[in-house]
């Protein structure tokens, strides 16, 4: 049993996010994570109620704005488990800006993107990743903007750690998740994870119908070749780790940090300040 | 006191000959007031530094002024009537002015002879010594902490041939500041935040909050904190959060516009009651406004920033010094009550350089988180206590859990929308105020007991008004005193209740339209200014200009 799970939730029944959220746990037990190590950072939506049903440290603070509280907490210390759980808007929409720079940050931490491709909190607008077409209350005639590819643009940004997974495939999603969390820098997993009141487009039986695992023979390490998975999205998506390279962590390059002792656990001694103050004489 | 201005185009080297004569100036034992003109471009353009010294403690700048180094012709032209009868108009020899106040050395030539015609500034800054009776004692010590070794030689060439090119004019007259500091009052915050044990700044570029950020970076390796450079100002905002739940003393700085995009997050702060300290160095705006000039005009604006309500701090500067030992208060009182802290400088006062007695950091005491106590049963972060501080555990750093929650939320931190623990969230948050009411400075007084013209003011007018108040009271037509609030939010009530009562008039001084500090006194103390002076050029007004305009605003 996890010691993970606690709460009741409040997603509509059939929701995705229930079995995102037994993955998590699952993965966290498997990754023998203790809760008081684990901090879950969130936006705002349904994705972010995440850390709300889960025991663990929680940081649920502004809708797109995840990501900027997470890596810091994980700068000033780095002894926690630091993962992120955002929507597909919250994150590619309204924080859009923050998604590109933590790439290129890369801070150690994993980011767990809810995407079912339309606004669930908000009673069913389009999100920048619903498809052309799309019917939606505030786009009645269809979304005539361009979907985003979330992992195609995290691999050209530089992301060292890109993967596809759905909650229809649990085990596979699990896997993802322990790998993402072990890997050493900034991790995403984009999840379809189908929003069973107000997409009835992308559904549970349009997601099972079109994914498939990654073989074995797969390269993730190939990075031209991960792109030209990444844009495979019609009658057949892949799910699995679309790309993984090796960077320096944040940790690694950063002077400061480099040393390995947490920020937090450091202080700036008197005779450092006195110096500085002797310098403007 | 004795006032220089040097003047040019920008990308002639006004700044650098400015902070040389200002070193070399304090060496001598001078006090130094030194305040930058900038227009908003890099090269081309009108930029000016104005130097003021003498044996007294000068806390502003003046427009009177004894000297004028010019690097052009359009700084004579432009200046030449704010200068004294005896003052001169130091310049290059190819310079076509003819006033009879000209002092005409031929720098290039001597540059050129030197070998280097950067060098020409510190010729310039030798005849200025020269002028003014001093020495060139200091001028090797002074070369060796601002230049690389290769220029030192051609510029002690430099600055002996400027010497050596005039007579002396004016009375060597020093002061006692040999061994003080010369800072500028956003160094003095960055100093003050290293002091207050600052662990994680993020920022964002802008003008003029930027010298806050570059100062920490060169400081970040030695000083063991991190200084990120975040995408925009939402994510500095946001990350001094992350940092500061984590456990990490954490500020951010920005300007007016910046802090704009910070609002919400500035009500996160509140609603999770993560300590955070913000500096703004106010500029003038709306929107971009006058990018590289100055302004009060956000008082109002941080004092009500956010949707909801919360508790907060705000501190404006008064001066350098000020700067330095509020922002460890500022910290301090984040982290005590759990609260944002809004520091209020401005373009004149982060810009401006100041002579100043070395900080002294002995004695400063940093207030830690809630040590960990024995919880039996839950541990609950946002109890509900009587003071209405609950106790922040660090997470990781216990085996408690430590929720952060932006929704309203239960004492453990849960989302809730129960109208009974909204209730008792909002007014444990707001008890904070009545202890932190008890930590407020009042308004320093400045002046005779028995005035009957009162000024008020805040922040950075401190200086000019400090000074305004002398010369009024010299000039024996009436009794002046003066009020400067540093903290300004909540309003310390106290002073300006005693002294309003015994006042005949009330002279509001701000650098802004509307008088945002004289409308925030009237709605805490129905205390009504009878008089304003206010002013919102972008230009920092001076004593002189408050001594004019007391006649006009009567």
């Amino acid at each position: 049993m996890s010691t993970f799970c606690t709460y009741e939730t409040a997603w509509c029944p059939g929701c995705g996010n229930f079995m995102l959220l037994d993955a998590l746990k699952t993965a966290l037990t498997e990754l023998d994570k203790k809760p008081s190590e684990v901090l879950m950072v969130a936006g705002i939506g349904q994705a972010a109620k995440i850390p709300q049903y889960i025991s663990a440290n929680a940081f649920c603070g502004l809708h797109g704005r995840g990501l900027p509280p997470a890596v810091a907490a994980k700068t000033v210390n780095e002894e926690l488990t630091v993962i992120v759980s955002t929507g597909d808007g919250d994150t590619y929409g309204e924080g859009g800006n923050h998604f590109l720079h933590n790439i290129r940050r890369n801070v150690d931490i994993a980011h767990f993107v809810h995407d079912n491709q339309i606004y669930g909190l908000t009673k069913g607008q389009a999100s920048p990743t619903s498809g052309l077409g799309f019917v939606t209350n505030a786009q009645p005639d269809g979304n005539i903007d361009m979907p985003l590819n979330p992992i195609l643009t995290a691999i050209a940004a530089g992301a060292g750690f890109v993967a596809r997974g759905f909650t229809g495939h649990k085990d596979h999603l699990v896997s993802l998740m322990k790998q993402a969390i072990e890997y050493p820098g900034y991790a995403l997993v984009d999840i379809f994870q189908p929003c069973v009141s107000f997409n009835k487009v992308n559904t549970f039986a349009f997601y099972k119908k079109r994914v498939y695992e990654l073989s074995d023979d797969y390269d993730p390490s190939d990075k031209t070749a991960a792109m030209e998975k990444a844009m495979e999205f019609g009658d057949r998506i892949p799910i699995g780790v679309i790309y993984r390279g090796e960077r320096k962590t944040f940790h690694q390059r950063n002077e400061v940090l480099s040393d390995g002792t947490p920020l937090v656990d450091r202080t700036t001694d008197a005779d450092t300040v006195k110096k500085f103050i002797q310098e403007f004489i | 006191m004795y006032t220089i201005l040097i003047g040019g185009a920008a990308g002639q080297g006004i700044d650098t000959t400015a902070s040389v004569l200002e070193k070399l100036l304090k060496r001598s034992g001078y006090h130094v007031f030194t305040v930058r003109d900038i227009m908003s471009r890099i090269r081309g353009g009108h930029n000016f530094s104005l130097i003021r010294f003498g044996d007294e403690p000068v806390l502003s700048h003046s427009y009177a002024l004894d000297g004028i180094i010019a690097l052009n012709d359009e700084t004579v032209e432009l200046h030449k009537a704010q200068l004294s009868e005896e003052g001169f108009i130091l310049c290059d020899s190819e310079l076509s002015t003819e006033d009879p106040r000209a002092v005409k050395i031929d720098m290039a030539g001597m540059a050129k002879e030197i070998g280097n015609t950067r060098v020409a500034g510190s010729i310039a800054v030798g005849a200025v010594l020269k002028l003014f009776g001093e020495s060139l004692d200091h001028a090797e010590k002074v070369f060796r902490t601002s230049l690389k070794e290769k220029y030192i030689e051609i510029n002690m060439q430099a600055i002996r041939r400027g010497h050596d090119s005039v007579d002396t004019r004016f009375a060597s007259k020093p002061g006692d500041c040999g061994d003080y500091m010369t800072i500028s009052g956003s160094q003095a915050v960055a100093l003050g935040a290293i002091a207050g044990g600052l662990r994680c700044y993020t920022a964002y570029p802008m003008s003029p909050s930027t010298p806050i950020l570059v100062y920490l970076a060169s400081k970040a390796d030695e000083a063991d904190i991190v200084v990120e450079q975040a995408e925009d100002e939402i994510a500095a905002i946001n990350m001094a959060i992350g940092a500061s739940y984590a456990g990490a003393r954490a500020m951010t700085g920005t300007s007016g516009g910046g802090f704009s995009l910070m609002v919400e997050a500035w009500g996160l702060a509140g609603i999770t009651e993560t300590p955070l300290v913000v500096v703004d160095v106010q500029r003038p705006g709306p929107a971009t406004g006058l990018p590289t000039r100055t302004e009060q005009g956000d008082l109002q604006f941080v004092i009500s920033a956010s949707q909801g309500e919360f508790p907060r701090l705000v501190i404006a500067f008064k001066h350098h010094t000020d700067a330095f030992y509020q922002t460890i208060r500022a910290l301090n009182l984040a982290e005590k009550y759990q609260i944002p802290v809004m520091l209020l400088s401005d373009q004149y006062l982060g810009d401006a350089t100041a002579t100043v007695k070395p900080f002294d950091i002995d004695g400063i005491e940093l207030t830690g988180p809630a040590a960990e106590k024995d919880y039996d049963g839950e541990y609950l972060r946002y109890k509900l206590t009587e003071s209405g501080v609950s106790p922040r555990l660090i997470p990781g750093k216990t085996e408690h859990l430590v929720a952060a929650d932006s929704d309203e939320h239960d004492e453990r931190g849960f989302i809730t929308e129960s109208a009974e623990v909204r209730d008792a969230m909002v007014e444990k948050r707001m008890r904070k105020l009545t202890g932190l009411i008890e930590e407020l400075e009042e308004p320093e007084f400045i002046g005779p007991e028995d005035f009957d013209t009162l000024l008020v003011g805040f922040g950075s007018t401190y200086g000019a008004i400090r000074e305004a108040v002398g010369l009024l009271n010299e000039s024996n037509n009436g009794r002046y005193a003066a009020l400067v609030f540093g903290d300004v939010y909540p309003l310390p009530q106290k002073e300006i209740t005693e002294k309003a009562a015994k006042a005949e008039r009330i002279v509001d001084v701000e650098q802004n339209a509307t008088g945002q500090l004289a409308q925030l006194i009237r709605q805490e103390t129905g205390i009504e200014c009878t008089d304003k002076i206010l002013k919102y050029d972008g230009r920092q007004i001076t004593a002189m200009e408050i001594v004019d305009r007391m006649g006009e605003s009567r």
